[in-house]
């Protein structure tokens, strides 16, 4: 290890930038035509539906109800103010189902999954097992990337519905125990709140995250070089650029589907 | 370059037998800096071992991932069964490398698979039935004297049992070509030994071309002047003064390949470097 941290130019970290996004949009473009073609690894897609949806099952259950939870208390503190303390449950039930449910599963799953992903495929290339699958006569890229692609994509809708359900009912479990309200009152307005729409958005929304972490991981697992050191390089920078870019195409998607069903 | 046999000499309507393996043309391959092979070009004959020698760092390994397409030159030409692969997509690639066999330096096996897993890995992909799968590992197995392995993981191997494992898996399709990245590597001279000796086995009982990298001499040496003994079941010297005819000679240096040719000619050449490698 060097005793001093070269500093880079501008221009190269620019040039570098614009060679990572040209090189993430030609991989993706890859992965995107290799869903729609033979061969698909379905024993593999199984395996992956495993380790990302049971395995990311509790994590994205517990986060849910927690910030279900908080979400009733910060709200119901300032509905109180306007004698609207009734109208909590709509109040979490639209922010969890529209906004956090998936956001919230999507960094979760990108903070589990994504990092896993890039290591795996990360140790893979510095040991050599991507060139021994590729002269082996197996593409990589459908054999290990497309599974995990697909797996990512639908678990990560089926996360989000567990983490909305449990967001809402550790909002219910807070309105009742800790602020003493009704719970019929506040479940009922929850269910009443929501129009076709809220869930349309909610569940859009894991569609495009599902397929940001997949790749993303992938991605830099499968460009990982410089032995262990690269391969933790490649996990930070998955979990990192996955997690802002969930944000900011949740950002984009909610302002297209504002518009959409305004 | 100093070329002691003409093997990339062109030949007239070449019958399908005779036709070269593998032929590189005017390879060159740089990665961001000065070329690290410059202007290759040799050939490898049906039956043909070719053992490429070099210091390390000197671009033995991509000269190897070139031949079967996982790296792709910056200019010339190189066919592979006759078929050119400078600039073949990779999905055309794919199923002309099932028709090679590689051994990684290091093995590269697929830790999270058995050895089982490891060596049929292609069969399985192939989709072939499971009691046939179980015969031939069993019988790769066999030839590598590892049988006992079957069930094993590869982290529960040492590092002479992963090569070994890593050549029952190049060898159980019956590849047409055989590439050896460094097979005896960082192994103690016993395993080392061992290692050659089922190359030497397997060069003499299935002829397979291949092309062996390699920057100890003495594997090298004993590569040439050995054959295997089936009725012993062993490798054996050959008579004093004798070499096997169809094993030759590449060396590279700083990018060129500056010999081509059988140990009685390597060990008469007068480059420099040669003769310093030799010392």
């Amino acid at each position: 290890m060097t005793p001093t941290m070269a500093i880079k130019s501008p221009e190269n970290t620019a040039k570098q930038l614009v060679l990572t996004v040209q090189d993430y949009s030609l991989f993706a473009w890859r992965a995107m035509g290799n869903l729609f073609r033979p061969p698909l690894y379905w024993t593999d897609f199984l395996q992956q539906s495993d380790i990302i949806g049971v395995g990311s099952a509790s994590i994205v259950l517990l986060s849910g109800f927690f910030t279900g939870g908080v979400l009733a208390l910060q709200s119901a503190a300032t509905l109180a103010q306007f004698g609207a303390i009734a109208m909590t449950g709509r109040f979490v039930s639209l922010t969890m189902i529209r906004e956090l449910g998936a956001v919230l599963t999507g960094v979760m799953v990108s903070g589990r999954n994504a990092s896993s992903m890039a290591s795996e495929l990360g140790s893979m290339v510095v040991t050599e097992q991507i060139d021994a699958m590729r002269a082996l006569g197996v593409d990589p890229m459908r054999k290990l990337v497309t599974p995990r692609i697909y797996a990512c994509i639908a678990m990560l809708f089926f996360l989000t519905i567990v983490a909305d359900a449990f967001g809402i009912l550790g909002g219910g479990a807070v309105q009742v125990f800790l602020n003493h309200q009704n719970g019929t009152q506040y479940f009922s307005m929850a269910w009443e709140s929501l129009r076709f729409p809220d869930i349309v958005q909610g569940l859009v929304k894991p569609i495009f995250f599902g397929y940001i972490i997949a790749s993303i991981g992938c991605f830099y697992g499968m460009r990982t070089s410089g032995g262990t050191q690269g391969v933790g390089r490649s996990t930070i920078q998955a979990v990192v650029t996955s997690s802002v870019l969930i944000i900011f195409v949740d950002f984009l998607l909610t302002r297209l589907m504002l518009a959409l069903f305004a | 370059m100093e070329n002691a046999t003409d093997h990339s000499a062109p030949q007239s309507a070449p019958a399908a037998s005779t036709a070269p393996v593998v032929a590189f043309s005017g390879v060159s391959i740089a990665f961001d800096g000065p070329p690290v092979l410059d202007e290759i070009s040799f050939s490898v004959a049906p039956g043909e071992t070719r053992v490429l020698l070099g210091p390390a760092g000197v671009g033995k390994s991509v000269l190897l991932k070139l031949v079967n397409g996982l790296l792709r030159p910056d200019q010339g030409s190189i066919q592979l069964f006759g078929h050119e692969i400078a600039r073949t997509p990779e999905e055309w690639l794919l199923p002309l490398r099932t028709r090679t066999g590689m051994v990684f330096q290091e093995g590269a096996l697929f830790d999270s698979l058995s050895v089982r897993d490891n060596v049929a890995y292609q069969l399985i992909q192939e989709r072939v039935p499971d009691e046939i799968i179980d015969r031939r590992v069993r019988k790769a197995l066999r030839f590598v004297e590892l049988e006992e392995t079957f069930a094993l993981f590869p982290s529960s191997l040492s590092g002479g049992m992963r090569r070994r494992v890593a050549i029952a898996r190049a060898l159980i399709r019956q590849p047409e070509l055989l590439l050896y990245d460094s097979p005896t590597g960082g192994l103690d001279p016993v395993t080392s030994t061992t290692i050659i000796e089922l190359i030497v086995k397997e060069r003499d009982v299935y002829k397979t071309p291949s092309i062996l990298v390699t920057h100890r001499l003495q594997d090298a040496f004993t590569l040439c002047t050995h054959r295997f003994d089936a009725a012993q079941n062993c490798m054996v010297p050959l008579p004093q003064g004798q070499t096997d005819p169809q094993t030759t000679f590449l060396m590279l240096n700083e990018g060129r390949m500056i010999f081509d040719g059988s140990l009685h000619q390597l060990l008469r050449s007068q480059d420099p470097f040669v003769r310093e490698f030799l010392e």
